[in-house]
């Protein structure tokens, strides 16, 4: 079926954007939500805010913005000038960069609750028992919050895979480089090409409900371990 | 030997919720230490500061080492510490097993010279051999404390402190850990800090007593002689009693009779309860003990003790009763025992401080 074959290149791009999304976000989003959950100042309900606001925020908004960010003229070219880019906008870089940022409160706000869950007790008798702040981080409150971690995951990931708006407004639709699957879906409406669209919508269907399952069903056996 | 080393100088002193803590205190390097007081008093506030997990200004001394001084600006922090905690809920790592949580500490304090117990014993010692590769979420409370304790002593402590290792536990749990507590301070050679609030824990295990109140030391000394210790509260408390360290001296085979020694007397007790040697505590409650003048009468009591008077306070609040202290022996030199008597009985009887009288002690309780 040879006009199925060009399917599979946003497919892939896709699973690309999702997965390196999902490792930046659990690099980037694990001290945030750290510092979120232990933290005692007054005004880390602010930046709990803003990491929170993509979840609120039109994604034209937020593309809009990444768009002056990382064009020619904000910093986002500056940067991409040092690797010969003239600009972050348009280009597969750019685009893992703006799901981060979007995906960001789906990863942060699952791993914060279970730092948050566990309290200061199990890392209280860690340093009794000798063991470091950094030494108790990895040996008691990571494995503590494994469930939030899978969830953050599964739901940052997921996400990532279905954003549409702010792929538009900083992706663009260049196939190979920033065409993701949502964007090629849209692309096979406006042309009329149906049967395509069918494979990619329907796709999307039976993966977002076995996510929400599966991130169901792991919560539910993590949490009667875990208690 | 180690009896004249002071293990902990310890000085404290900050804000603590409506009052001041303000404690200044050196415990000895053996036996068990217990911070006894009301709730509120900040017994438990001390024991974390002497872990580290609280800050209060201060200065620290554990054997010798200096754990905080705010002159030179010294604070370890408590993964610095060499102690063992135990907490009220014992806190297992849930994600570990049973075995992974005795280790946790023990892996982390290798290079801390020996250990005072091996895995094996302290295994043994707290019968948890059985429960190695379960998961904690699959024990009962009291297996959990005895695990916690393991955990706590395997990271191989100069000092063991407990906060209230019993008070999340019913009263047959209790019972059931007691045991293991008291083979610790017969078996360890570190000094073990106690915090409780219930006296019956504080009888059977203490040796010594700091007694807080309002964020202040009230007394300090022997558990023994805090008790009989006229100006203090512990004399006054509706179930005042004596501790006394005792001897098991004979065994009456024909009448199943103990006889123990203590300073200053013997008393007998019903049952065979162990082999002559055997060390024991017991404890004689106040409400037991009866004071008589004269020749003995003939009466089914069995313990009948010549004593001298020391003290007779009068009651606090509306206890229509009197607190008598006195001491065993004909000269006094022995045990201190309490008593309530009556100011009828006062009157009567000619009872006052000095005068040589005998105690009838209705029952003595084994503690261990």
């Amino acid at each position: 079926m040879p006009e199925f074959e060009h399917l599979w290149s946003p497919i892939k791009l896709t699973l690309e954007l999702a997965t390196l999304t999902t490792i930046l976000l659990l690099c980037v989003g694990t001290p945030i939500a750290w510092w979120l959950a232990r933290s005692r100042a007054p005004w880390k309900e602010a930046v709990a805010a803003v990491v929170a606001l993509p979840l609120v925020l039109p994604p034209t908004v937020l593309g809009f913005y990444l768009l002056l960010l990382l064009g020619p003229n904000g910093p986002g070219g500056t940067i991409g000038s040092l690797f010969g880019l003239r600009s972050l906008a348009f280009t597969f870089e750019g685009l893992v960069i703006g799901s981060v940022i979007y995906s960001m409160p789906f990863v942060v706000q699952p791993i914060r609750n279970a730092f948050e869950a566990f309290g200061d007790r199990p890392l209280e008798v860690a340093a009794t028992l000798r063991a470091s702040d950094w030494d108790a981080f990895w040996s008691v409150a990571l494995p503590l919050a494994r469930p939030g971690f899978l969830t953050g995951a599964v739901l940052g990931f997921a996400h990532t895979v279905g954003e549409f708006g702010v792929v538009l407004m900083i992706g663009g639709n260049i196939p190979g480089e920033t065409k993701v699957l949502s964007v090629a879906i849209y692309d096979y409406v406006e042309t009329l090409q149906w049967a395509q669209a069918h494979v990619l919508a329907g796709g999307m269907l039976l993966f977002s409900f076995a996510v929400i399952l599966s991130v169901m069903l792991v919560e539910k056996r993590l949490g009667r371990i875990g208690r | 030997m180690k009896a004249d080393r002071a293990a902990i100088e310890a000085r404290f002193s900050g804000p603590l919720g409506a009052f001041h803590i303000d404690v200044a205190f050196t415990a000895p390097g053996y036996g068990v230490t217990a911070l006894f007081g009301p709730s509120g008093c900040g017994k438990t506030t001390v024991l974390r500061c002497i872990a580290g997990l609280n800050r209060l200004s201060g200065k620290l001394r554990v054997d010798g080492e200096l754990w905080q001084d705010d002159a030179s600006g010294t604070f370890l922090k408590t993964y610095q510490r060499r102690i063992g905690y135990v907490f009220q809920e014992a806190s297992l790592f849930p994600h570990l097993s049973v075995r992974d949580n005795l280790l946790y500490g023990a892996r982390r304090a290798k290079e801390d010279g020996p250990a005072p117990i091996s895995l094996d014993d302290a295994v043994t010692m707290l019968g948890i051999g059985h429960l190695l590769d379960r998961a904690p979420g699959a024990l009962s409370g009291g297996e959990r404390q005895r695990v916690a304790i393991g955990r706590a002593l395997l990271s191989r402590p100069r000092v063991l402190l407990m906060d209230e290792p019993l008070a999340a536990l019913d009263r047959m749990t209790k019972e059931e850990i007691l045991p293991y507590l008291e083979a610790l301070r017969e078996n360890l050679s570190i000094p073990i800090f106690y915090v409780s609030h219930d006296m019956s824990e504080v009888e059977r295990l203490a040796d010594t007593l700091v007694l807080l109140d309002k964020g202040r030391v009230a007394a300090l000394g022997p558990l023994s002689e805090l008790q009989s210790d006229p100006a203090l509260p512990l004399l006054r408390m509706p179930e005042a009693a004596v501790m006394l360290e005792a001897r098991i001296s004979a065994i009456d085979e024909h009448y199943a009779l103990t006889s123990l020694d203590i300073a200053g007397g013997t008393l007998v007790v019903p049952g065979r309860r162990g082999s002559p040697g055997k060390r024991c505590r017991i404890r004689i409650s106040a409400s037991d003990v009866a004071f008589v003048r004269g020749p003995v009468p003939e009466t089914s009591v069995l313990n009948y003790l010549p004593v001298r008077i020391v003290s007779i306070t009068p009651p606090s609040g509306d206890d229509p009763q009197l607190n008598l202290v006195a001491a065993l022996g004909e000269d006094g030199s022995g045990a201190r025992i309490v008593g309530r008597i009556t100011r009828k009985s006062r009157d009567v009887l000619r009872l006052e401080p000095g005068a040589e009288v005998y105690a009838q002690i209705k029952s003595v309780a084994l503690l261990s």
